[in-house]
């Protein structure tokens, strides 16, 4: 009889069990499918490559304000990111110094995209006069994303055998030239894992851009010019509710653009793993 | 760190003994050698001032915000915006406590739909499915974790909010609505990292128990799950940190009314929203109720991260 029960408890269980896992797929595969499949349709070479002006609805200028901002802070936080990543790896002792940096890294990932918004709007902005820009925006976002290549090229870094280093160092090279010639080349995959996973997050930013890069759809002439990046373009087209075609077509931009850059984080995360297994 | 060992070498009897030998030769290496070691020690400080960055980012942060959002409190009265019920920001009143309750509202439910059905799925996907099937939907959930949040708001302006008018009615829009798509939204995270956390109990833990003649499912829920419980803590205090912060999803479906709800069906407005939207055009004793509205999701924000620091701590105890 006791056996019974606990049986019939387990079945109920791993029913619950399934039935939640099957609604986690169920729903995001609706999302997926459903956005793709209205967006495709609206998907042409003269909707992505048209501007926005009149009647033409065209994404290209978003597209171009997207990867400018994208470069804009990748170029800002890589160099930031990693230098502090090897300081943080290769130079610090523990003391209060490192529990500090430790301490604000933590705090910044944590902060909400909105906080950042809001920040850049009356720092960059307003206060350092940059106005609705691509610059404003670029900078909001490289803070945003300086802790994500920090702990992504601090992984990678702690990755490197010591053995390596100590190989290096009893071949005479001083302590840099072991960073730059032994450990850093060990480490690239590591390093632009990271840096592909802070284009995501750049990308799929909305609040933080919408709030400091503006929302201006002409061609962005220099970097302190306003722009509309895709996502908040696709946030407006939502808003005010005009064209869901078109939402739907940017949205399906988006999603593809967050595809392969899994794809690509894949592929690195691969052969990561090959040479460590190689080593 | 190891090198920091291995290079501590006797640098000052190289200079030593280098004085006491005079053959030039050996004058221009120690040249060379002092030159490298200052080249070292400039790079050295490039890398640590870098890494200050970090800290000089987050006091200007901090100071602006509240710099600019704390002073209000002392013109209007801490208990008038915290406690007021009103906000007519042309008009002089700023209550958020509206604001506050439906922040808090939205990541309660949020948090409640994504953590049971997230971690279900977890416990799926590490122990009861085939492996061929968590393989095929592992990269799905990484997909869909980096969705855009304003793509699952589209989704729920477009499919949710309409199934909720029809069968609810009120026109859709409503604290419901931000509820079930962020909690959609917060899945792939949880999912993740419980599976991750799942998938690091011992082995040991689980032979033991079904040695001991549990099932596998008593095993799970009362020896795995126990086990990976600190985990499991820290991807619901991150998620509950990314519904309380999400904004554009949230402006998209939930109506954005100033106003105290009464049920789930209501509009209701988030504090993130109330900066968004009105952050474009407010002007003076405005914008600074804004940055004010800014301050205390900051203040919420430092709360729940303090607390994730504890179960990370924790979590790195326990391993």
């Amino acid at each position: 009889m006791h056996l019974k029960i606990r049986k019939i408890k387990d079945t109920i269980l791993k029913t619950i069990i399934w039935i939640c896992g099957l609604i986690t797929i169920g729903i995001l595969a609706w999302i997926l499918t459903y956005t793709i499949a209205n967006g495709i349709s609206h998907l042409s070479l003269n909707f992505i490559f048209s501007e926005f002006k009149g009647d033409k609805h065209g994404i290209f200028p978003m597209i171009l304000n997207t990867i400018y901002i994208v470069l804009l802070s990748v170029v800002i936080s890589t160099p930031i990111g990693i230098f502090s990543a090897i300081y943080l790896v290769e130079y610090s002792k523990p003391g209060k110094m490192l529990s500090m940096i430790r301490f604000a890294i933590e705090t910044l990932q944590g902060i909400p995209s909105i906080i950042y918004g809001l920040f850049g709007f009356i720092f960059f902005v307003t206060f350092m006069q940059f106005s609705f820009s691509l610059l404003a925006g670029a900078l909001t976002l490289s803070i945003m994303v300086l802790p994500t290549i920090i702990r992504t090229t601090e992984e990678a870094l702690k990755t490197v055998p010591t053995s390596y280093r100590e190989g290096s160092l009893a071949l005479g090279a001083t302590k840099l030239q072991t960073i730059i010639k032994v450990v850093l080349p060990s480490a690239i995959p590591g390093i632009l894992n990271s840096v592909i996973l802070s284009i995501g997050r750049i990308v799929g930013e909305t609040a933080a851009v919408y709030l400091t890069a503006g929302m201006v759809t002409r061609f962005p002439q220099s970097i302190m010019d306003s722009g509309r990046t895709l996502s908040v373009h696709l946030y407006v087209l939502a808003n005010e509710g005009l064209s869901f075609e078109e939402a739907f077509a940017t949205a399906t931009i988006l999603i593809i653009t967050v595809a392969i850059i899994n794809l690509i984080t894949g592929l690195i995360a691969k052969r990561i793993s090959k040479s460590t297994v190689g080593s | 760190m190891s090198i920091n060992e291995i290079t501590e070498h006797p640098d000052s009897n190289s200079l030593k003994s280098g004085l006491y030998n005079k053959t030039v030769k050996s004058d221009v290496k120690l040249k060379n050698k002092i030159k490298n070691n200052i080249v070292e020690k400039i790079i050295e400080n490039i890398f640590l001032l870098s890494s200050l960055i970090s800290i000089i980012s987050l006091i200007i942060i901090t100071i602006f915000i509240f710099l600019n959002g704390s002073a209000i409190f002392f013109k209007v009265g801490f208990t008038d915006i915290i406690f007021g019920m009103e906000w007519k920001p042309l008009e002089g009143s700023f209550g958020i406590f509206p604001m506050i309750l439906a922040s808090v509202l939205v990541t309660i439910g949020t948090t409640i739909i994504g953590v049971s059905i997230g971690l279900m799925t977890a416990v799926l996907l590490a122990e009861i499915s085939p492996k061929n099937l968590s393989k095929i939907i592992r990269p799905a959930i990484d997909l869909l974790a980096g969705i855009p949040s304003v793509v699952y708001g589209f989704f729920g302006l477009i499919v949710i909010v309409p199934i909720i008018d029809s069968k609810f009615g009120g026109g859709g829009n409503s604290l419901l609505a931000a509820i079930i798509i962020l909690g959609i939204m917060i899945l792939p995270t949880i999912v993740s990292i419980s599976e991750t956390s799942i998938r690091s109990v011992p082995k040991e833990y689980k032979e033991g128990s079904l040695a001991l003649g549990a099932s596998h499912i008593e095993t799970i829920f009362k020896v795995i799950l126990p086990a990976a419980k600190s985990g499991i803590f820290a991807s619901i205090v991150l998620a509950m940190g990314r519904a309380i912060g999400e904004t554009m999803a949230v402006i998209l479906v939930i109506g954005n009314t100033p106003q105290l709800p009464n049920s789930l069906f209501d509009r209701a407005r988030t504090l993130t929203s109330n900066i968004a939207i009105e952050m474009g055009y407010a002007q003076g004793l405005h914008q600074e109720a804004l940055f004010a509205t800014g301050v205390v999701l900051f203040v919420f924000i430092m709360i729940l991260n303090i607390i994730l620091n504890v179960f990370i701590r924790k979590a790195g105890e326990c391993t």
